[in-house]
């Protein structure tokens, strides 16, 4: 009794409506339900407790067949699938294709028939350029993943930031997430700004103007109860999550900022900022950390940071959506 | 279509009463048995096993919970896939006698599920397996140990084991829709 | 045997260049127009051919001031026999076509090239545009004068901005004394940076970097200064912001030397056509906002912008089928024009006959330096006419058109009205009259 108990109270969504998936691509999570987010940090949860067995792995995807196509270098996100698709008992093959053939040679299309004549059920796919997953969708048979595409989204990096947010808070809702830095030009900032306003938190961006996403500065918002808090100080107070976002030290010659030392100066994340946030608050951070630009180093192991659990759930947020994306009846290949 | 309660509330207690016997007369170091309930309403009859061995001989017996979707055979093949649910068992099961409870055996292919599942858990001396109603039809060379009540059915009926914990009563019935169809 | 006249009869004529709209026929001969109006076949009925029009609009065939041909250089993607024809198709008898080809038209044997290959090739009449920089490379002035002489009738380097203010500045001046336009593809491209849509809500929603209104706003400002500085005549290619709109409007008010042309898809896409990330709804300058279509459609009808020209662009599958970010921008507009217009005029948003006039005797004002009578049904016009059924209802399909390029974000539309025939030069150059 007092189990099942435990499991309603875990439950996002306020009615414990049981609800089947039915996405057969995970292109971006903007047109998710509360329930959809719902059964995918509770499935997330089940495939959690698998990593911490011995044998960290079950049958489920036993002769499915995953590929992994990155044409931007990646080696978190693509290992992270790719242990996910193995713990599920999938197998998997890896394709990098030469960053030149982006621009030449193979189009994408070309690879995924080539991807299709192999019998894959699913593609992972990492490219530069917004929206290339879609047009794979458009012309594949198998499931297509969005590992990231360009600036525009990082549906499973925003997952497992919400379920770890979730794991150790229990709750979502009404949480004050901010994302710190170069939100601009950053994936994981949209992904998490739907993500977590999708489940009723308030997400706040801080930063440079120059670096958040520019239409926010001028007269179109598209991300209606987001708050804009160039003040860092400001922003941070009282703050549940402080996500900090990596910045490419190739922007400081980019003409949106100065310079490494005055963006340190006034946005890095040291500890005396990281006090005004709530006293249990997170620190997140999506990695690979640029040591001391965007972070203190001091903080990166703090007793607040999850940054490695990050990674660790990742791989079990990746195998629930593995298992819901093809986990089901086969498709015709 | 047709109904036919074959189980009331009382004969449920007075069953899982008797199966705990069983599970006490056969097994000498209650100390080193671990009760696994099978999502989802093996869950509540493992709890229910394991007060009653509480009551009768006053050891506690650990229970675990087991979701074994991720290592059912037809998840290729069902239309509607199985919501994973988190498997917990809150010790380990090496040299374990861990007691498989389920509500009911029918093919044989869950109980074969659930072994595999806990075979990957560890290494349990034995796995004995119990179940509350036995309808047969068995696909798999597979026997449970302890029963409560033997139901012969026909493929086309529905037995239906509702618990209060699940489904607000207590109570188990065969479901006959009239046609082919089955669950 | 050919009969020597040909009679249009009983259509709606619509000359917007002399204010007319009356039921009535239209009388050709040796490619002229010989007569019109209300009872006009019945004095010209022996050796004549007719066609019943049965109040089908008759007015005169479109001018287009901006088309890319693509010959010489890009022939898999048009060329100008492929072009004339999707022009014949969507009612236009003169063409004028950009200079972005290969070799860019900077020298008077490109252009002979293309007036060569257009005598032998193309239905309809095509004019060259020929560049202001040599090379389109914005660095040194094109020998404008040579062009001129070898009938070009105007100068740009379209798809690229002449981006060098010096250069513009130098161009106007030089090209001054030859009474034709510089056109300019306004888009400063350091604000466009890497902009690839319309920068706003979608562009952010999107994660494709934005392409803001100002990029084109910044330069009209400039190009208009620079013509009110030098007296020389500027034309805005492609205008498609509410503030460039009014950049030109005050310009025009001091009596500077400007005018302007809007799209079909500028005057009826916005950025939400690149939802899906549609590389079809690609194009420079970005589809942009409705309150900028709005403005756009208030500037033609007060007279801020003077023409309507489609950017035909046309392109490969392949240089479509790819991730948006590295699909060519463009689309292919000849043989959906004036259909897609007609939204605006069942709208209400714009009179048929204003809509008309900006197709035709718009530019032929800016096209008197071929000394052509263009662009009006009077009596001995050139006789080019478009036919058109205003009702007729049909779904784009870009499978069928006869451009080579089927890039068309309107694939799968449906529209109504249609041009249902083309007469250039007195001659049926497209004929659908009769067929549903």
């Amino acid at each position: 009794m007092s189990n099942m108990e435990k499991e309603r109270s875990e439950l996002l969504t306020e009615e414990s409506e049981q609800i089947n998936w039915t996405k057969k691509h995970l292109l971006d999570i903007d047109d998710f339900s509360k329930a959809e987010f719902d059964l995918v940090l509770k499935t997330a949860s089940a495939m959690k407790e698998i990593l911490s067995r011995p044998i960290k792995k079950v049958p489920a995807l036993r002769g499915k067949t995953i590929a992994t196509l990155f044409y931007e270098p990646s080696t978190r996100t693509r290992g992270s699938f790719e242990l996910a698709a193995k713990n599920l008992s999938a197998d998997v093959i890896n394709l990098t294709p030469a960053s030149s053939s982006i621009v030449k040679g193979e189009s994408l299309i070309d690879t995924l028939h080539t991807l299709q004549a192999m019998g894959v059920n699913a593609v992972v796919i990492r490219h530069s350029m917004a929206g290339a997953p879609y047009l794979a969708a458009k012309h594949a048979r198998a499931s297509i993943i969005n590992a990231g595409d360009g600036w525009h989204a990082h549906p499973t990096q925003a997952l497992l930031d919400m379920y770890t947010v979730y794991e150790q808070k229990k709750r979502l809702k009404d949480l004050k997430v901010v994302i710190l830095g170069d939100s601009r030009h950053s994936r994981v900032a949209r992904s998490n700004i739907l993500g977590f306003t999708g489940v009723g938190a308030k997400v706040t961006l801080c930063g440079p103007l120059t670096l958040l996403p520019p239409s926010i500065n001028y007269k179109y918002h598209p991300y209606p109860g987001i708050e804009i808090e160039p003040d860092i100080q400001k922003a941070l107070n009282g703050a549940d999550v402080v996500m900090v976002l990596r910045l490419q030290k190739e922007r400081q010659h980019s003409g949106l900022m100065p310079d490494i030392r005055e963006y340190k100066n006034h946005y890095q994340l040291n500890r005396q900022r990281f006090a005004l946030a709530k006293p249990d608050a997170m620190l997140m951070h999506p990695g690979p950390v640029n040591e001391n630009v965007e972070i203190e180093p001091e903080l990166i192991r703090c007793p607040a940071s999850v940054i490695d659990r990050q990674v660790a759930n990742g791989i079990a947020v990746r195998m629930a959506l593995l298992y819901l994306v093809i986990g089901g009846k086969n498709d015709e290949i | 279509m047709t109904t036919k309660i074959v189980l009331t509330s009382e004969d449920i207690r007075r069953t899982l009463g008797r199966m705990s016997h069983e599970i006490i007369e056969h097994n000498r170091d209650l100390a080193n048995l671990v009760m696994v309930g099978m999502r989802t309403r093996g869950v509540p009859i493992a709890h229910r096993l394991a007060e009653n061995i509480k009551r009768y001989e006053g050891t506690a017996i650990p229970v675990g919970v087991l979701d074994f979707s991720l290592y059912r055979d037809d998840l290729a093949s069902r239309n509607i896939q199985p919501v994973v649910k988190s498997t917990s068992i809150p010790v380990s099961i090496d040299g374990k006698v861990v007691i498989l409870v389920d509500d009911v055996l029918y093919t044989g292919r869950s109980a074969r599920s659930a072994m595999d599942a806990l075979i990957d858990m560890g290494r349990p001396s034995s796995i004995k397996l119990a179940v509350m109603i036995d309808r047969g039809h068995r696909e798999l060379p597979i026997r449970a140990d302890y029963v409560g009540k033997n139901i012969p059915s026909s493929r086309n009926e529905d037995v239906r084991v509702q618990l209060i914990e699940t489904d607000g009563v207590d109570e188990v019935s065969i479901y006959n829709p009239g046609g082919a169809q089955g669950e | 045997m050919m009969k020597s006249k040909l009679i249009l009869k009983d259509g709606l004529i619509i000359d917007p260049a002399r204010s007319i709209e009356v039921r009535g026929d239209v009388v050709i001969e040796g490619g002229k127009i010989i007569d019109s109006g209300p009872g006009a076949a019945a004095s010209h009925s022996e050796n004549a051919d007719v066609v019943e029009l049965n109040g089908m609009i008759i007015t005169p065939g479109f001018i287009d001031m901006h088309c890319h041909l693509r010959e010489p250089g890009f022939e898999d993607k048009e060329t100008i026999k492929t072009g004339s024809l999707a022009a014949a198709a969507g009612g236009f008898t003169t063409i004028c076509a950009m200079p972005n080809t290969q070799p860019p038209a900077d020298s008077a044997s490109t252009l002979s090239f293309i007036a060569q290959t257009s005598t032998r090739d193309s239905l309809v009449r095509v004019l060259p545009i020929g560049c202001v920089t040599a090379g389109r490379a914005g660095r040194e002035l094109a020998p404008m004068i040579e062009l001129a002489g070898a009938g070009a009738v105007g100068f740009s380097d379209d798809g690229s901005p002449v981006g060098d203010a010096w250069i513009m500045l130098r161009a106007l001046e030089y090209s001054k004394p030859l009474g034709l336009p510089i056109i300019n593809h306004c888009e400063d491209l350091s604000l466009v940076a890497n902009g690839q849509m319309n920068e706003g809500k979608i562009s952010t929603l999107l994660g494709i970097p934005g392409n803001p209104s100002i990029s084109e706003e910044v330069m009209i400002a400039r190009d208009t200064i620079l013509a009110e500085y030098t007296g020389a005549w500027v034309h805005i290619a492609h205008i498609s912001t509410a503030g460039g709109v009014e950049i030109v409007r005050q310009a025009k008010r001091r009596g500077v030397r400007v005018t302007a042309e809007a799209t079909p898809h500028h005057l009826c896409l916005t950025e939400y056509a690149v939802m899906d990330y549609d590389s079809m709804a690609r194009v420079n300058p970005p589809l942009r906002t409705q309150a900028d279509i709005e403005a756009l459609i208030e500037g033609l009808n007060d007279g801020t912008i003077d023409i309507i020209a489609t950017d035909h662009a046309p392109h490969t599958a392949d240089d479509k089928a790819q991730e948006f970010g590295l699909a060519l921008p463009g689309i292919s507009g000849f043989e959906t024009a004036l259909a897609v217009l007609l939204s605006l005029v069942h709208a209400g948003k714009i009179k048929m006959a204003d809509l008309l006039y900006k197709m035709s005797a718009g530019p032929a004002a800016m096209l008197s330096s071929t000394g052509l009578k263009l662009g009006t049904l009077e009596k001995r016009a050139v006789a080019d006419i478009a036919i058109i059924d205003p009702d007729h209802e049909w779904t784009v399909d870009s499978s069928v058109f006869l451009s080579k390029g089927k890039n068309s974000p309107f694939h799968g539309t449906r529209l109504k009205g249609k041009v249902k025939a083309t007469i250039a030069g007195g001659k049926f150059v497209f004929n659908e009259i009769g067929k549903n």
